[in-house]
């Protein structure tokens, strides 16, 4: 028996590990062509260069691309965070008359195609006749980012004692300090995680921001307008950098996120 | 007067805060209700105003035609063709991730211990790089003279097979991206199922087998459903996989409305298109989520 449950652990552990090398497979395809010397890509890559990078790091047009994705993702996570919170507090925390209903409606717009949703804000925006700039897409963003970010920040709610408020309610705290003092503080590993996702969920959308950028551009959209047409070796390059970003973000998040857990506990 | 005479005051203390709750949480639920009323019901709206309208044109909410739902119910039209595609990806792409995630999602709620959280980022991490280019990666890795077919040939092995820009790497595609999508919920899912439970049949002697049809896999089916939903619903939505690695060999629903929205600019058709898979998608999304505790799924962790 004991020998048996080994043997399917290994298995587990070698499936996984093979899942996660084909997974990662292509983002490290991509970091090696960004490498490659010659404009056509070849393997294995007969010579080594940082050119592309170089180019990449001079060209103006991406300078402004990237700092369009930062704004973007950024102004995203500030209106998100703020908004999914309380967002989260009335999904999990309080019991009111709406609240089945709401969380269906909250979960809806996750579950939506997002090409069909771009399209649909694209005709919206049309119709009460806004001009479609990154402004614009910081909105459509928000319309798929807050309701995963409100669900991330649920967990935490679920996870909450809510007699820690009751009792501060009782020590003769007004709301708001309960919130300032009590809530927040609490939910913070959450919110923190929700920030995480909605900026890198929103540097790296991309069938949202095609459609409601207008003529500004974000980073996965300026990749997709070459992949299908003037095709740089600029590609692998921007994508790699956009993605060593995120890891680098991730990581940083994490390690900020053990240590408000650690103080947290202590 | 008389009235708030003959209302039942709240009395106790507890009362008192839950009818306080009650318009809290409302209240709390507000400027995520008014985001969604603007950016997600509203363009609803606008879509289901062009579907009605005379096509090729922009009088949106002034005419009122069934003409655009008439050209895609046509049995000549070839969108049912592009429906079917999306559909069949879908289902397929539904079955394979469930066999393949699985094992994993089993192994971070069993086998992992405390790798598991690590293991978990490194699932979630791809979420984060846009979908354009992982999918080049993959370009990169299928191409001729790529990664595969170089390889091949340095061994001396003949070349890659040439996969690319066919309706099965398409398919392969969705099963790529959407991985995460359906790992996340079953993991969720598993985590319900009580480890006692599962020690106490194999106690009374049940098989492994009997204990995984019995126990493990009814506890955790709210959570396999949801991945199965989500996975089915974000790939009828699928348009890149096709485009990139598909090359264009199957035409998806989503592509045709993008052509009806873009290239031939017949934006009512475009919206009608939209309206038929919006509401296919929405009854397949309420119904499941009326089957299920959303409280108990996420306040488990």
């Amino acid at each position: 028996m004991r020998r048996a449950v080994k043997r399917t652990n290994a298995l587990i552990w070698a499936w996984t590990i093979f899942v996660l090398v084909v997974i990662y497979l292509p983002i490290i395809c991509g970091g090696l062509a960004s490498f490659n010397k010659s404009r056509y890509f070849g393997f294995p890559i007969k010579a080594y260069s940082t050119d592309w990078w170089d180019k990449m790091f001079a060209s103006i047009e991406i300078g402004m691309i990237v700092k369009t994705s930062i704004t973007v993702a950024l102004l995203v996570t500030v209106f998100s965070v703020v908004i999914a919170t309380f967002g989260a507090l009335a999904f999990a925390r309080y019991d009111w008359k709406g609240r089945r209903l709401y969380q269906k409606l909250i979960i809806l717009p996750i579950f939506f195609p997002q090409p069909v949703l771009g399209l649909a804000l694209l005709l919206g925006f049309n119709a009460v006749g806004i001009q479609t700039t990154w402004m614009t897409a910081v909105f459509a963003h928000m319309v798929w980012i807050v309701p995963v970010v409100t669900l991330v920040i649920a967990i935490q709610v679920y996870g909450f004692d809510p007699s820690l408020e009751e009792a501060a309610f009782d020590l003769g705290c007004s709301r708001l300090q309960v919130l300032r003092e009590v809530t927040l503080p609490l939910l913070w590993p959450g919110i923190w995680s929700g920030m995480l996702f909605a900026f890198l969920l929103s540097w790296s959308n991309f069938p949202l921001s095609l459609y409601t950028t207008g003529a500004d551009s974000t980073i996965p959209e300026w990749l997709y307008a070459k992949m299908v047409a003037g095709y740089t070796p600029m590609v692998p390059a921007l994508g790699t950098m956009a993605t060593v970003c995120a890891a680098a973000i991730l990581l940083a998040g994490g390690l900020v996120g053990v240590l408000v857990r650690r103080r947290q506990a202590a | 007067m008389a009235d708030i005479a003959l209302a039942r005051l709240p009395e106790t203390a507890n009362e008192l805060r839950r009818a306080r709750m009650l318009s809290l949480g409302a209240r709390c639920a507000l400027p995520v209700a008014i985001l969604l009323g603007i950016g997600f019901l509203a363009p609803m709206i606008a879509i289901l105003g062009y579907a009605f309208a005379t096509p090729r044109s922009f009088d949106v909410f002034r005419s009122f035609t069934l003409e655009n739902f008439a050209t895609l119910f046509d049995p000549t039209n070839t969108v049912w063709l592009s429906f079917l595609w999306s559909c069949g990806f879908a289902l397929f792409t539904v079955a394979i991730l469930a066999v393949i995630s699985y094992p994993i999602a089993y192994g971070l709620n069993m086998v992992f211990g405390r790798a598991s959280p690590l293991i978990s980022v490194l699932f979630v991490f791809p979420l984060f790089v846009s979908e354009n280019v992982r999918l080049y990666g993959w370009v990169l890795f299928y191409i001729k003279n790529g990664v595969l077919d170089g390889t091949l040939k340095y061994f001396g092995l003949g070349g890659g097979p040439e996969v690319l820009f066919t309706p099965g790497m398409t398919l392969f595609g969705m099963v790529y991206t959407y991985l995460p999508f359906m790992l996340f919920p079953m993991t969720l899912g598993l985590a319900l199922v009580p480890r006692d439970l599962v020690d106490a049949a194999r106690d009374l002697g049940a098989g492994r087998l009997f204990i995984w049809r019995e126990i493990e896999l009814p506890l955790a089916m709210p959570g396999i459903l949801i991945g199965m939903l989500l996975t089915f619903v974000l790939g009828i939505g699928a348009t890149a996989e096709a485009k990139i690695l598909g090359g264009q060999s199957v035409i998806v629903i989503s592509h045709d409305i993008e052509i009806a929205f873009t290239y031939s600019q017949n934006w009512p058709l475009g919206s009608a298109l939209s309206v038929v898979v919006t509401v296919f998608i929405a009854a397949l999304t309420l119904f499941a989520l009326s089957k299920l505790d959303l409280d108990r799924m996420l306040g488990r962790r």
